[in-house]
């Protein structure tokens, strides 16, 4: 079953990549393509293979980390609607990028990278702690929003008090979450990182089934749930730093892609997580395909994209979730 | 013989109040013990001490005869077993995959195996397949019984099993923690029906405010008085065709003991 799935995800991504290289917003004629596929430097080649296909590919593996951290997290805190960006680590890992491009720190190579990652390590271990004395999950998502808005509070004091507003303009274009003009340059950091998350994950994938039985009976099964925890936490953080990092704030994906795949692993949080991690891959290479070829005078922005889709579906998940909780 | 669990003069703290006050208790291999006491009076803070979730701030607890606190993790799975009274499930699993949760260290196989014994130990082999969201309460506590059953653990520490269960569903689970026992496991269980654990425990321990107030066979241990101390009951036992039944009242302490403000006799459940 799981195979099955993971195959029919593969193909689907196969397919939603070899669009997002061949549509966009300048067509190519037929003779056009064909000649980027035969001379990668002529001009339709420069534009299918360094323009269109590392922005896919760096759509692909943001929203693989995305998807995978948004598996965890919610395995983690044992809630459906547990979300990088719910919770509040995307904003803290934005906090930590922004507070680094606005201290002028973008010239040094992978600072604003270890910012982005530093938040995300600090917006996920103050969930922890906060999760291991509040059982309950209302409180949790509440913790979550606070977090979430005091980064973002934090964030627009930094526009308030910048005082270039080219620098705050860029910032703030870059918070809006996109991965336009990214280059394989980017896709070759956040690739490692996101495959590094995806064996953390896989490490602590037998920790998160066993907490589907709640904290304590998880603590006195045998496994060493602390380790387990740290892994997991130490997954999410690192896929939502790289993903934040390379492409700025992109909500909803890592709550909606574990979401659509649930059902067919069977609720299994540990067996949950490749197909998440796949299906938020394919999920952001076709809005990013979708954003690019949506005939507006601005490009959309992927971030702006997915939060339109994805909030209504937060609300939709919400409610089925409170309907469980009463029980 | 080395008892299987065992607490000397424990004392213990929860949110600023003392849960456990210099209590003793020792369970043997191959018995089931029960112990009682109202709410508030420690039960859970005992068995949490035993599972290794509630720290003692003063005395001892020791499993198979070593200190708790100097065993690993896996050490303590393998000697005790805890079944919580919350139910929650976080996701819709299967009960097979629920049940196997209780053998993380077998192979995916051998754990369904033990899995889906444990299942049809509790009669919810039929449900093996069927996801844990849509069970009724009934049956999701017989599938995380047979978690617990599925352990190896040579002691099992159940929180109020039967708690919300329907009557009958209340005598299997008492059943099978019998049969345990008699296969030689260490039973430590806590309740509230005292007839239930009259008729079922090898030994009753009385818990009030933290203290042992009583600790010997079920009608040793659960006399007149102690049920009018501790629990506030004007209460006798009396034969039944199934074994001792409790007839009991409230306690009115201003009229002396033994008058009952009931007026029909009842089983305190």
């Amino acid at each position: 079953m799981s195979g099955r799935l993971i195959l029919i995800l593969s193909l689907a991504i196969g397919a939603a990549l070899a669009l997002a290289v061949l549509l966009g917003e300048s067509p190519l004629t037929p003779a056009q393509v064909g000649e980027a596929f035969r001379d990668p430097a002529s001009g339709p080649g420069e534009v299918l293979w360094a323009v269109r296909a590392p922005r896919a590919v760096t759509a692909l593996m943001v929203g693989a980390a995305l998807g995978l951290a948004g598996a965890v997290m919610q395995g983690l805190l044992r809630n459906p609607l547990a979300d990088p960006g719910v919770l509040g680590v995307s904003a803290v890992a934005a906090l930590g990028a922004a507070s680094a491009i606005v201290l002028g720190a973008a010239s040094v190579p992978g600072a604003v990278e270890v910012s982005a990652l530093a938040g995300a390590g600090l917006a996920g271990g103050l969930l922890v702690l906060f999760s291991a004395r509040v059982r309950a999950p209302e409180a949790l998502i509440l913790f979550g929003v606070a977090i979430s808005s005091f980064a973002g509070a934090l964030t627009a004091l930094i526009f308030n008090l910048s005082p270039s507003p080219i620098a705050s303009a860029e910032v703030m274009s870059w918070l809006l979450g996109s991965v336009q003009n990214r280059s394989w340059i980017d896709v070759l950091w956040v690739t490692p990182a996101v495959l590094l998350s995806a064996g953390l994950a896989v490490l602590a994938a037998p920790g998160l089934k066993m907490l589907s039985l709640g904290e304590e009976t998880a603590r006195t099964s045998g496994l060493p749930m602390a380790r387990l925890r740290l892994l997991a936490l130490l997954a999410a953080a690192l896929a939502t730093g790289a993903a934040v990092a390379v492409s700025g704030v992109i909500g909803f994906v890592g709550l909606a892609a574990p979401h659509l795949v649930r059902a067919a692993v069977r609720g299994d949080p540990a067996r949950l997580l490749a197909p998440a991690a796949l299906a938020g891959g394919f999920m952001l290479v076709g809005a990013d395909l979708l954003a690019r070829i949506t005939p507006t005078d601005q490009e959309l922005k992927l971030g702006v994209f997915t939060a339109l889709v994805g909030a209504p579906l937060f609300a939709l998940i919400a409610w089925r979730a409170a309907r469980e909780w009463r029980l | 013989m080395i008892a299987s669990l065992t607490m000397w003069d424990a004392d213990a703290w929860l949110g600023g109040r003392q849960v456990l006050d210099g209590a003793d208790l020792e369970v043997h291999a191959g018995e089931l013990v029960a112990v009682v006491g109202p709410n508030g009076a420690g039960k859970s803070s005992l068995i949490r001490a035993f599972a290794g979730l509630l720290p003692l701030t003063g005395g001892i607890a020791r499993l198979q005869g070593d200190d708790i606190r100097t065993l690993s993790a896996r050490q303590r799975a393998e000697r005790v077993a805890y079944l919580p009274q919350e139910r929650r499930i976080a996701w819709n699993l299967p009960a097979v995959e629920i049940a196997a949760l209780g053998a993380p260290f077998l192979s995916g196989d051998e754990a369904r195996a033990a899995a889906q014994a444990a299942l049809d130990e509790v009669e919810a082999g039929h449900l093996a397949d069927r996801g844990v969201a849509e069970m009724s309460g009934g049956e999701r506590a017989r599938v995380l019984l047979a978690r617990a059953l599925a352990t190896p653990a040579k002691a099992l520490l159940v929180d109020e099993p039967i708690a919300g269960l329907d009557p009958d569903a209340q005598l299997l689970v008492l059943e099978r923690l019998k049969a345990r026992a008699r296969a030689g496991q260490a039973v430590l269980v806590s309740l509230h029906d005292l007839t239930l654990a009259a008729r079922y425990a090898d030994r009753v321990v009385v818990l009030n405010e933290g203290r042992v107030a009583g600790d010997g066979a079920p009608l040793d241990a659960l006399t007149s008085e102690i049920m009018a101390r501790v629990f506030g009951l004007s209460a006798r036992w009396i034969e039944g065709p199934d074994g001792p039944l409790l007839s009991s009242g409230r306690y009115s302490p201003g009229s002396g003991s033994g008058v009952r403000s009931g007026s029909s006799p009842d089983t305190v459940a």
